[in-house]
């Protein structure tokens, strides 16, 4: 059984709560203390039938306003797979709560209002799949009781997003008409939608394929922690930790300790203690080289064919999520996996506007929520790939040096 | 294909390094439960042949199952590590806290304070926690890394974002960060990994007699830390604990399971989640646990 990190996104009132909620119940994971606890609140607010949104609103202000304001996470699993549910809100103030789910999904779920086809929001949405290059995009029609099952709605709605979808460049997307509210090709195909002949949601979800998605070739692992225990039968012994992020490595291997370009050799791999002969993207791992070299966390320990790229200036798309705006020559602490280095922002050249994809030119700021593109310099050497081309290893955040917060989300296009 | 369960302890062993990388004096509360037992064997796989960067921490509320207790003693032992125990009986003399009343007298609450002096007193700025997403839709939204202001409190509107596999604990000076390297397991998931990995838990979790009285529909054990009234009636059952936590505030279920094996099977065909069958607290209000974690609680 393997496991699927999924987002969902839609505007406010798309259904996306009652989406998930229809998932939880019919896949049994709701179980009866919280469907009593449900059936009490739906009550206290005099609504009679039960509020399957009321299953992911997790905080007080939520169910007050009957809104999601942060990312919640959902689990449920079927014998095919596990599943893991980021819920990220729908509105455009949350840009910043969606970019964060979407950053660990292999799969995006877009809910479109059958009733109002493509809106502002779904372009967002589909915008912001697009830049973090989600692997799969799922577009379904939702609310197709309230157009009685019409083909004619669904596959203008279809044909639209298709050709806006070109234009982004997206790949692998899917489509499909539900219910979510009455459940219509949420598990089993619907007898409503006779005319659809597709897999339900759940039958997607649980058949994507993913293991596709992983990079078996370009071996990157990051240092996080030295293990040098202080003990005389060991004094000899020093391991570095850290989760492999793409690639395999094998025992014999010639190893680039990255930035200094130092080359040295595998000589042992632990995992999980004990030893092993190799180790792939995933893992987390002990690795052994054979010349003693000074290896600190943040360094990057790769192989020598498909070495990464490395450098100090960057060309980035970031997704600014503080309230205090970003500048030209603003400086930050900059965090690329186990690796911190002082940076700063050299250039703002446009801003993206995420519902138009329009490019605007001579932006003085960035203020919270916008995505912009921006030149950004680094005290010392980034050892990174593209987001294009390797998504583990070309995402960075921001961290503002005053606050300690996490005011920006990059992904290195050049 | 790589298996959930690997995928789940490979993301727990990157966040315990993660918390050893990046800060100076963290600890791992550990209340000899299921969670923070698996959390040790986690952290043997992230650090062995080392030491672990941080010592074992237990709030003591004393209200403990001595088997709880004969089981940490001997954990601790096994695998040659510190451990830390502060007292919340000692909080309530040194601070002169009122004790809580009423049947089910639950000292739940008041470990908080302990907690904040043990943080205070140590210096501690991480706290390695085993609390898990599903348990509880407060614990839904927050973040692996969850910074703490200087009471403890939690300010889910001020949560930062956490992208990718990056994990950003930098934080001021009296501040500290709780991390929870298991958010993405559920209970199930546990059960599966303690199998897998041939896990020794406390007795507690498997079958066992024991004298019980039965409170809203959840059996609760019959100890010194509860007031038994009139009406009560202790029976002999059957039980085992889906959770271990305060003696007073932790119910029992009716069961037969006395193997790992027999534990799944009754969590596969079970409708009750954890918290709800045996957590008597978070009944009290639809908003308590986010209540408790505004105040500084795990």
């Amino acid at each position: 059984m393997d496991l699927l990190r999924f987002i969902t996104a839609g505007s406010v009132d798309d259904g996306k709560s009652t989406l998930i909620g229809r998932l939880l119940y019919d896949s049994k994971s709701i179980l009866t203390d919280q469907m009593e606890a449900l059936e009490k609140q739906s009550k206290n607010k005099e609504e009679g039938a039960i509020d399957l949104a009321l299953l992911t609103d997790g905080l007080r202000a939520e169910r007050e306003q009957g809104i999601t304001i942060d990312v919640a996470y959902k689990y449920f699993s079927t014998p095919r797979r596990k599943f893991i549910i980021a819920d990220a809100p729908g509105h455009t103030q949350y840009t910043r709560n969606m970019v964060t789910g979407a950053s660990n999904a292999q799969l995006m779920i877009i809910l479109v209002d059958a009733r109002n086809g493509i809106v502002e929001q779904t372009r967002r949405h589909s915008i912001i799949a697009s830049l973090l290059n989600m692997p799969h995009v799922v577009v379904a029609v939702n609310k197709m009781d309230l157009v009685e099952f019409s083909q004619d709605v669904y596959n203008n709605i279809v044909i639209e997003y298709a050709s806006f979808a070109r234009s982004l460049g997206m790949k692998n997307i899917q489509y499909l008409p539900i219910s979510a509210l009455n459940g219509d090709n949420i598990v089993d195909p619907s007898l409503n939608t006779a005319w659809y002949d597709g897999p339900s949601l759940l039958q997607i979800l649980e058949t994507t394929s993913i293991s596709s998605d992983v990079n078996l070739t370009h071996a990157r692992m990051f240092v996080q922690y030295v293990i040098r225990p202080q003990i005389d039968e060991l004094h000899d012994y020093r391991g570095y930790t850290g989760k492999i992020i793409s690639g395999t490595y094998r025992i014999g291997d010639e190893i680039i300790i990255l930035p200094a370009g130092i080359s040295s050799r595998l000589t042992r791999i632990e995992r999980n203690q004990q030893d092993v002969e190799e180790a792939v993207a995933g893992q987390s791992v002990i690795l052994h080289l054979e010349d003693d070299i000074d290896i600190s966390r943040g360094d990057v320990l790769v192989r020598k064919d498909h070495p990464p790229l490395l450098g100090q200036e960057l060309e980035v798309l970031l997704c600014w999520m503080d309230s205090k705006p970003l500048r030209a020559g603003n400086r930050y602490l900059l965090q690329h996996n186990s690796r911190r280095v002082k940076s700063v922002v050299k250039e703002i050249e446009y801003r993206l506007d995420v519902n138009s994809l329009e490019k605007q030119a001579d932006v003085e700021k960035a203020e919270l929520n916008d995505i912009v593109r921006a030149k950004i310099k680094t005290a010392s050497p980034l050892v990174y790939d593209l987001y294009k081309d390797l998504r583990a290893n070309g995402g960075l955040i921001l961290i503002d040096e005053t606050s300690n917060v996490t005011v920006g989300a990059c992904m290195i296009q050049e | 294909m790589i298996d959930y369960l690997d995928e789940l302890e490979s993301e727990s062993i990157h966040i315990l390094r993660e918390v050893a990388g990046q800060f100076e004096k963290p600890a791992l509360l550990f209340s000899g439960g299921k969670d923070s037992i698996t959390m040790v064997h986690l952290a043997l796989k992230a650090f062995r042949p080392g030491k672990f960067p941080f010592p074992l921490v237990h709030i003591d509320t004393g209200h403990n199952f001595s088997e709880a207790l004969d089981y940490r003693d001997l954990l601790v032992h096994a695998i040659g590590e510190k451990l830390i125990v502060r007292k919340v009986e000692d909080t309530i003399k040194s601070k002169s806290l009122a004790e809580p009343k009423g049947k089910f007298a639950s000292r739940n609450a008041l470990q908080t304070y302990t907690l904040l002096d043990t943080i205070e007193e140590f210096g501690f700025d991480a706290c390695i926690g085993g609390a898990r997403r599903d348990e509880e839709k407060a614990r839904a939204k927050e973040r692996i890394f969850s910074v703490r202001d200087e009471f403890g409190q939690w300010d889910p509107k001020r949560q930062r974002p956490e992208l990718w596999n990056i994990y950003n604990g930098k934080i001021q000076k009296g501040e500290n960060v709780r991390v929870f390297p298991i958010s993405n397991w559920t209970e199930l998931d546990i059960w599966n990994y303690i199998r897998r990995e041939n896990i020794k838990l406390p007795s507690i979790y498997f079958s066992h007699l024991r004298e019980v009285i039965e409170h809203e529909g959840q059996l609760v054990a019959v100890s010194s830390f509860i007031k038994l009234e009139e009406s009560d009636k202790v029976m002999n059952k059957n039980v085992r604990y889906r959770t271990v936590g305060d003696m007073t505030c932790t119910a029992a279920v009716e069961s037969g399971a006395s193997t790992v094996n027999d534990i799944i099977n009754e969590i596969i065909s079970t409708r009750t989640s954890e918290r709800g069958e045996t957590r008597i607290d978070d009944k009290l209000s639809e908003a308590a646990m986010e209540d408790r974690k505004k105040n500084g609680y795990f």
